[in-house]
């Protein structure tokens, strides 16, 4: 399938991040019609469009802004999950940077659908420069009169607030960025309340990830059924989809869902010279691996799940042969480790466990009885976290041991680095020698 | 609930809005909203758990009770999971998924969990550790690195922390916030390094504290006072009813080769649930040390010495009787049901007084009326399920924090829910913002006009909702003992009672008043608040005690009276020209757990003491009453004796004796011997024979007395400089059953004297304030605190602020402030 640059259509303008810029291409221009109609247009607009989330579990989010109780008497917020921390997920921040006022745009459109004064975009702490620029976007819109009181004379009233986290991998799962947002320690709530009934400050609350309320601009815009032309029936429209790794041009390509990793390949210049593909992964760390053969499967929620992975982000990694398997688990899992907040047991011991064995893996220390024991405490970790981290840490050890159970076993009497030269799947490998 | 089993037919009796669920097959129909771990308790079913307590908001963390739910793809957390019309439940019993999923999560409970089983406090009575046995594997599979932490930290200085141990079940944490009100605990940091702690400068200082010891499933928080002293299975443990204030508490007391160890709250869902007071918890230390071991009497050197009991008895039956009705009778507020109620008896019966008094404080004849109109042998007031179910609730007077912590326990409970608390005080205090209570501010004297305002619905706008609501069905007024300072406050609120319809309850602090007002401990009332001076009363008790109607004396005197009687009988003696001509009205005095500085006047109660020609004491340590007396007899500590406390409600609760091997013996025991030396007709004094004759007696049938007019109240006039004294005791201070309990001391609040910012700025007390009168002066830190100018908090008796004893004032008097230096 063919590139379709939309959100990215103007990335390359030098002034891209700014009001100018984007309102050159028609910006804004639909929020003063969109603020004079019926916000249930809008949602129903959403549902027509069949736009699924974009953080990673693609729920409907024409579906999730009509949860939200009306006249109930209550403040509603719109919550923006900009706490972009996955592994190998890297496309809301570059978002951020080259076009933060799309996410302003949405973001008015959004809470004037759900009945929302405020807004909040969360986004995480260590990336100060992508809170500067959308601090300053938000600025300008004030400026112009987008945000604020009585935008654009249609007595519709949004104030934005950027809010920067403090470097919690957790503050992604929704419930942890609210309590993070109140100012308490992030950690995942319990559902019920749904944040839809009782989120933010216990008033109904839509959470949406950037890339999704991004896209809503271009809707409003464009109509449901120019929306659907892209894509497949069960995820219609377009993705920024994130390649990264061992490519030739690892980048941003916006393409419609059901592109195809081949095709995504293609685009990124095919797998560094020199080396070929030893397995890739759809979407972020949490996303169980897939091998070249299912390169021609297209890249959809549906697909994906029939092949017992997931979208996720929709940002691919790819790891060509000169990748320690070992290592990469290893590491995936110390990252988990680090980040699980603790408030349960399997997602908090499970990890601190499943680390020090990998360890013993990558250090070449391992027993042969540690790969079947790695392999029940991933099992006794899935599905019994009290929120989807622990899953996402449990997640990529099986299909590992599935494709490169050698690996694993060469783990229990040599190094990694002995097996794999860790300098020789770095980008700096030839300035080495 | 109605069980069925499959195939057994239609239940005879459904709830009408049950849910119909199964729990491993069984059906049952439970109320909505009730968690599944609550109902397959109901059938028996145990399944594990950590963090769920049926008293705390389910969190779910553990992931210990996860079960099969048919339809659910992922196992469930029983505890957070309420039942649905149709829902399947399968636990360990009969689903693997279930059985797997426990087993997994135990597993990696015990990976950082020491195995220091053999030195913790815990071991023996340790979920984790009874649940590891029953759900766990026989060995582990960890062979790596435990996570481990320095240890113990102190999170105050009773409790200390184990981190290494702690699960993060979050029971200790949610309790401070949710139940206490005080989170000063919280879990920090994150992963494997969670932990629970505390800030920087803020221990864990609640007063419910050891309550987190007692719900910590493992045994990471322990108590500096029981810590390594003993294993749960080298204890003997007996029920027991809590000795220190009015609130009632259920609890289980330990005991280990013939010492009290430990105690804790125990299960009493009508009281205090499962909580009690850290000096309910701690405060026990009294009982062991510093007792009086044998009787004492005085020898013809005026030295108290050593004596048999044969001798002690005979000399104070011989004295007693031969003062007969020219005695009297203090009795402390302390004693049990049975020991008050011989108290009672033995004045009217042995002694042929009615000059009785329980009141070792402040006390009015004021008082004395209200107590025997609205309290006395009356069980129509309000109980702890009232304060729950009340559109509000108005406390007079009366500071449930530091006073009765349980029922401020229950208001918390309450206020979670919705029930609205208002306060007569001077200033809202932490307790009344942690019941987001409103404060109807009234400085000391102005309480009776204002509780007349709620009376006659003139409100101001801040209370005018409290008078609204206090005439809805089932609101409830809490008075304090602290209101019989005030004159006029007990009529105030005795009358608002009557008028608004709200029920009533008088709330002391000691454990023993409620009873000991019941079992007639107060001149004019016998037994079941019957009044002296009714025939059909004195019939029924003269019969019940096997005496003729007419050998029942007239009303007698209180404490206060019989002390200026004393007085005025040494005046007269002093300025008779012929003192072998002037009869004394009052020549002995039987006094038991009086602490002389509880009193209003604390050297006229002792001048007084050391005037009667002669005093027999009954206590468990010396005092000043002690050093007086000219026989002491040394009595049963609570742990020592089985006995009766009624609380606040009027809830009588038993308890057995604890230390079943001690040799101590009951007030009433020693009575039972004065009384057959001085040949009378008394009874044995053994707990069985009391309690059938004092239920016989029962509770009067008849009318109660009526308040008589107080009369209208000076106003004070304050010159510069001066200030009106508001005072209570906080919950921990130096009250003599706190001693020997030197952590639990370190928990107290700060001393601090508390006075409006224009009050401070008046007298220039910036940091700190002396306040003098002509007794003496102390100093004391500033906090200032908004609260009527020209008044000035102190409490009670604490370290540094011992009102009655250094400065002879109380609530309402009058003293002078300056700015301090200190």
């Amino acid at each position: 399938m063919p590139l379709t640059p939309i959100l990215t259509a103007h990335w390359d303008d030098e002034d891209s991040h700014t009001l100018t810029g984007y309102r050159r291409h028609g910006g804004y221009d639909m929020v003063a019609v969109t603020l004079n109609s019926n916000p249930d247009d809008v949602i129903n607009l959403v549902k027509e469009s069949g736009l699924r989330g974009r953080g990673g579990a693609g729920f409907p989010t024409g579906m999730k802004w009509s949860f939200v109780p009306q006249n109930d008497g209550k403040p509603h917020y719109l919550v923006v999950n900009a706490d972009e921390s996955e592994p190998g997920a890297c496309k809301d921040i570059p978002l951020m940077m080259a076009n933060p006022h799309a996410l302003i745009e949405g973001c008015i459109l959004a809470s004037y659908a759900i009945r929302a004064n405020h807004a909040f975009i969360y986004i995480r702490g260590e990336v100060p420069h992508v809170i500067r620029r959308v601090a300053a976007a938000a600025r300008e819109a004030y400026s112009a009169g987008l945000l604020g009181k009585n935008i654009q004379g249609s007595g519709f009233d949004l104030d934005l607030v950027v809010h920067a986290g403090a470097g919690a991998y957790i503050c992604g799962e929704e419930t942890a960025l609210l309590d993070s947002l109140e100012g308490r320690r992030g950690q995942p709530r319990l559902k019920p309340p749904f944040p839809a009934v009782a989120g933010l400050y216990a008033s109904p609350t839509v959470i949406n990830n950037v890339e999704t309320i991004a896209n809503i601009p271009t809707i409003v815009r464009n109509g449901a059924d120019w929306f659907k032309q892209f894509g497949t029936e069960k995820s219609p429209g377009f993705k920024l989809f994130a390649v990264s790794g061992h490519v030739e041009r690892p980048g941003i390509y916006e393409a419609p869902l059901g592109t195809t990793m081949r095709e995504l390949l293609d685009y990124a210049g095919g797998v560094r010279k020199g080396h070929e593909l030893k397995f890739w992964i759809p979407g972020g760390s949490s996303v169980p691996m897939l091998m070249p053969e299912h390169l021609d499967t297209p890249l959809t929620y549906e697909d994906m799940g029939a092949l017992g992975t997931m979208l996720g982000t929709g940002t691919p990694m790819v790891f060509d042969e000169t990748t320690s398997v070992v290592r990469a688990i290893s590491r995936w899992i110390h990252f988990y480790k680090h980040e699980s907040c603790g408030k349960c047991t399997p997602c908090r011991e499970g990890t601190f466990w499943l680390d020090q064995i990998l360890e013993r893996f990558e250090n070449g220390t391992a027993a042969e009885t540690d790969i079947e024991k790695v392999d029940e405490i991933c099992k006794q970790i899935a599905g019994r976290s009290f929120c989807a981290l622990g899953d996402a840490a449990s997640t990529p050890y099986a299909p590992a041991l599935r494709y490169f159970r050698e690996e694993f076993l060469a783990g229990t009497h040599t190094p990694a680095n002995q097996l794999f030269d860790p300098v020789a799947s770095t980008v700096f490998t030839g300035a080495m020698a | 609930m109605t069980v069925t089993t499959p195939g057994a037919g239609t239940p005879a009796t459904q709830p009408l809005d049950g849910i119909n669920v199964s729990v491993d097959g069984i059906e049952v129909n439970v109320p909505k909203g009730t968690l599944v771990i609550r109902v397959a308790e109901q059938l028996g079913v145990a399944v594990p758990r950590f963090c769920d307590h049926p008293l705390l908001d389910p969190v779910a963390a553990c992931r210990m009770c996860l079960v099969e739910i048919e339809g659910q793809p992922k196992p469930q957390p029983a505890c957070a999971i309420t039942v649905t019309e149709g829902m399947k439940v399968r636990t360990q019993l009969t689903s693997e998924i279930a059985d797997q999923a426990q087993k997994g999560v135990m597993e990696f409970l015990l990976i950082n969990h020491p195995l220091d089983c053999p030195i913790c406090d815990k071991g023996g009575e340790c979920p984790l550790q009874n649940q590891a046995m029953a759900n766990g594997r026989g060995e582990t599979r960890f062979d790596g690195v435990k996570r481990t932490f320095p240890k113990p930290i102190n999170v105050s200085a009773q409790i200390l922390l184990d981190r290494e141990r702690c699960v993060s079940c979050a029971r200790c944490t949610r309790f401070a916030e949710q139940i206490a009100g005080d989170p000063f605990i919280d879990l920090l940091e994150r992963g494997a390094k969670q932990q629970v702690g505390i800030g920087d400068d803020t221990p864990f200082d609640s007063y419910f504290s050891g309550n987190t010891i007692q719900i910590c499933p493992v045994g990471a928080l322990t108590s500096a006072k029981y810590r390594f002293r003993s294993r749960p299975f080298d204890l003997v443990s007996t029920p027991t009813i809590c000795e220190h204030c009015a609130s009632g508490c259920s609890l289980r007391t330990d005991v280990r080769r013939s010492t009290v160890l430990r105690r804790q709250a125990w299960d009493n869902p009508d009281v205090n649930e499962e909580w009690n007071c850290d000096k309910g918890r701690f405060a026990f230390g009294y009982q062991a040390d510093g007792r009086i071991e044998h009787p004492l009497v005085r020898d013809e050197s005026g030295e108290l010495v050593a004596a048999s009991w044969p001798e002690a008895i005979a000399i104070a039956a011989e004295g007693l009787k031969a003062a007969g009705s020219r005695s009297a009778v203090f009795t402390g507020g302390r004693l049990t049901v049975e020991d008050a109620y011989s108290y009672a008896k033995f004045a009217r019966v042995v002694l042929g007084t009615d000059n009785i008094d329980f009141r070792s404080r402040t006390a009015t004849a004021e008082e004395a009326d209200f107590l025997a109109a609205h309290v006395a042998g009356r069980f129509d007031g309000p109980s702890y399920a009232d304060l729950e179910a009340a559109p509000v609730v108005l406390l007079v007077d009366f500071e449930p924090e530091d006073e009765s912590p349980i029922v401020f326990l229950r208001l918390r409970k309450a206020s979670r829910h919705g029930v609205r608390v208002a306060s007569i005080a001077p200033f809202a205090s932490s307790g009344l913002t942690k019941l987001k209570g409103s404060l109807i501010s009234a400085g000391p004297g102005q309480q009776p006009a204002l509780i007349a305002s709620l009376t006659d619905n003139v409100a101001a706008s801040d209370s005018a909702q409290t008078a609204t609501l206090l005439r809805e069905q089932g609101s409830v007024i809490l008075v304090g003992e602290r209101a019989a300072q005030t004159p006029g406050t007990l009529a105030a609120v005795a009358d608002l009672a009557r008028t608004t319809g709200a029920k009533l309850a008088w709330i002391p602090r000691r454990a023993g008043e409620r009873g000991a007002l019941d079992a007639g401990a107060l001149p004019g009332l016998l037994p079941g608040g019957r009044p002296l001076d009714n025939d059909q009363a004195r019939v029924q008790v003269a019969g019940e005690w096997g005496i003729e109607i007419d050998q029942l004396p007239p009303v007698g005197l209180s404490l206060t009276e019989v002390v200026s009687t004393v007085h005025a009988d040494n005046s007269a003696l002093a300025s008779a020209a012929d003192p072998t001509k002037v009869e004394r009205s009052i020549t002995a005095l039987l006094i038991a757990g009086v602490e002389a500085g509880d009193l209003e006047d604390p050297a006229s109660f002792l001048m007084a003491v050391d005037s009667v020609p002669f005093v027999v004491s009954l206590e468990q340590r010396h005092s000043d009453v002690t050093q007086r007396a000219d026989v002491v007899l040394p009595v049963a500590a609570a742990a020592e004796k089985a006995g009766a406390f009624t609380n606040w409600e009027g809830r009588t609760q038993t308890f057995g004796q604890v230390l079943r091997d001690a040799l101590t013996m009951s007030d009433s025991r020693v009575l039972a011997m004065i009384a057959t030396v001085a040949g009378s007709q008394f009874g044995r004094g053994d707990i069985a024979e009391i309690r059938s004759e004092f239920r016989r007696i029962g509770p009067w049938s008849g009318n109660h007395t009526h308040m008589s007019d107080v009369g209208s109240v000076d106003t004070i006039e304050l010159s510069s400089g001066e200030a009106l004294v508001s005072t209570w005791r906080p919950l921990l201070d130096r009250g003599v059953l706190q001693e020997g309990d030197p952590y639990l001391a370190a928990t107290a609040r700060p001393v601090e004297a508390r006075l409006s910012r224009a009050t401070a700025d008046a007298v220039g007390a910036t940091e700190f304030v002396v306040v003098s009168t002509d007794n003496g002066s102390i100093e004391l830190p500033v906090t200032i605190t908004q609260m009527p100018d020209g008044v000035i908090w102190l409490p009670t008796n604490s370290e540094g602020s011992s009102l009655r004893v250094e400065l002879g004032i109380g609530q309402g008097s009058v003293v002078r402030l300056s700015g301090g230096a200190a």
